[in-house]
């Protein structure tokens, strides 16, 4: 069994009197797909910042000396119209990071990013344009652990379906651990190979055939329970032998 | 004179270098507007010094600096936007200023003067614009960061609340450097317009740098040339700054071509 790249126990986050996340403990192994689910408000992307250190906590979050992350945002509030291109933001990051030149223009070119696209300004990128390049900005520095928080909202199908066959062979051919947020319950039932789930009551970890079922989903969302039984058929007879395999 | 002359020139040249490129990057911080007014924090210090005859850039770099220190602990401790702390602190401070400033010094506080240089205030003017041009040229990678994403510079390394102390310390050695040419009021135009003209001529952040950092020194050599052969003002700053609103004009007819 792999050994543990993270490990969370008793973390507490809260707004104010607002307490967004309560007591949760998991443990994530190298090379796991962990996906994150839960409704809206349920603490998902505060989950990740806090795993990244950017706001404060209590309780314990520790990762292995080894582990390096890279982090593909949800949304970037930053506007669109700022005069800044892709080649600007991969070339600052691997100088900040005392990375050779080399590096930028190698993940650039893993991902398929060609030199018009990174001298465009990043208004001009498309929606999957844009993510690619959010997902380079990960890459860069060689992490090991990779947190994607919703990295396909607001795609179109194909898109999105190419943004994932991505993040699937990162985690098959590079060996990356993968944390996932996803409101998609087919990608994560396709991708993940243990499942967190967030929700008002008390938090769940599983493998997705003990999380993502009818029951479950319809304690964790509401709604109707043919729903769920509808999706977890088609993603069973989708998944095939992928389901559990990291 | 004449040597004065060339030495004030000088220097509101070298002013006019720095207040570009910090212009850019607070435009892009969409901070121009809050950082405009960090150069009324100089006032109450001016008045301070006016008052009890001391030197006036001392006075007003102690107010200017626990102005921006004050400015960035409102910010930290209580998530106030930047405009918000900035405005809060701008209001008192102008105030304060206006309380103190003598009625008969209060003009050529706000508006500036042609100040008589000394050597040393020459060599302290342009180590102050060499320390700023330094300070961006070694920060550039981390204020690219974290003006497209602070999250994502944060996740990379980047201390981002220290990074904003220290831009908004680069923001007000700029101001104070630009004070007695433009005066409390107008000492920021020449941060605020030129940055706004490059933005209009181009998406290219070393052309945008560029542009910026040379409309403001066209606006200060223009400013000093209509004022000594022309106007004959007691100070330049509305000369400068009304050259400099000219030349934004000029750049809106170019973008709309």
């Amino acid at each position: 069994m792999a050994n543990p790249i993270l490990r969370v126990n008793d973390l507490n986050i809260s707004f104010g009197s607002r307490a967004v996340i309560g007591d949760l403990s998991f443990e994530v192994r190298e090379g796991d797909c962990l996906g994150i689910i839960g409704p809206n408000g349920a603490g998902k992307t505060v989950l990740l910042k806090a795993l990244l250190k950017l706001i404060p906590y209590r309780g314990e979050i520790r990762w292995s000396p080894g582990a390096r992350l890279g982090y593909v945002p949800q949304k970037i509030a930053a506007d669109r119209q700022l005069p800044l291109r892709a080649k600007d933001l991969l070339s600052a990051k691997a100088r900040f990071l005392k990375l050779p030149s080399t590096d930028w223009e190698r993940v650039a070119q893993e991902l398929d990013i060609t030199s018009d696209l990174l001298n465009v300004s990043i208004g001009q990128l498309s929606g999957g344009q844009f993510q690619k390049v959010l997902i380079a900005f990960a890459l860069l520095g060689g992490p090991n652990v990779l947190l994607f928080d919703e990295p396909t909202a607001s795609l179109d199908e194909l898109t999105e379906e190419r943004i994932y066959e991505l993040l699937y062979s990162l985690q098959k051919d590079k060996g990356m651990t993968v944390l996932l947020v996803s409101h998609d319950l087919s990608v994560v039932f396709r991708n993940a190979n243990i499942v967190l789930c967030l929700s008002k009551g008390k938090p769940c970890t599983g493998a997705p055939k003990e999380i993502l079922t009818p029951a479950m989903l319809q304690e964790l969302y509401g709604g109707s329970p043919h729903y769920y039984q509808h999706l977890h058929e088609h993603e069973r007879l989708a998944s095939g032998g992928r389901e559990g395999a990291p | 004179m004449w040597r004065e002359q060339g030495l004030l020139v000088m220097l509101a040249l070298s002013f006019a270098l720095a207040a570009g490129l910090v212009g850019c990057i607070a435009l892009m911080k969409r901070t121009l507007l809050a950082g405009d007014v960090m150069s009324h924090l100089a006032l109450p210090g001016l008045g301070l010094a006016l008052v009890f005859k001391v030197n006036p850039v001392i006075g007003a770099a102690s107010t200017l600096f626990l102005g921006t220190f004050l400015v960035w602990q409102l910010q930290k401790k209580t998530g106030l936007a930047t405009e918000a702390a900035i405005g809060v602190t701008f209001a008192a401070a102008l105030a304060i200023g206006a309380a103190v400033t003598p009625n008969e010094d209060l003009a050529e506080s706000l508006f500036g003067e042609l100040p008589k240089l000394s050597i040393p205030g020459f060599l302290l003017g342009i180590t102050a614009v060499l320390f700023v041009i330094a300070g961006i040229f070694l920060l550039r990678d981390q204020l690219a960061l974290s003006i497209f994403s602070p999250d994502l510079a944060a996740a990379t390394g980047v201390n981002v609340v220290r990074l904003d102390l220290y831009f908004l310390l680069l923001f007000s050695l700029t101001v104070l450097v630009g004070l007695r040419f433009m005066g409390a009021l107008l000492a920021s135009a020449l941060i605020i317009m030129p940055a706004a003209t490059a933005r209009q001529l181009t998406n290219d952040l070393r052309h945008f740098l560029l542009l910026a950092a040379a409309a403001s020194m066209i606006s200060v050599a223009a400013g000093f040339a209509l004022n000594i052969f022309v106007f004959n003002f007691s100070t330049t700053g509305p000369t400068i700054a009304i050259f400099s609103a000219l030349l934004f004009g000029l750049s809106l007819l170019k973008k709309a071509a």
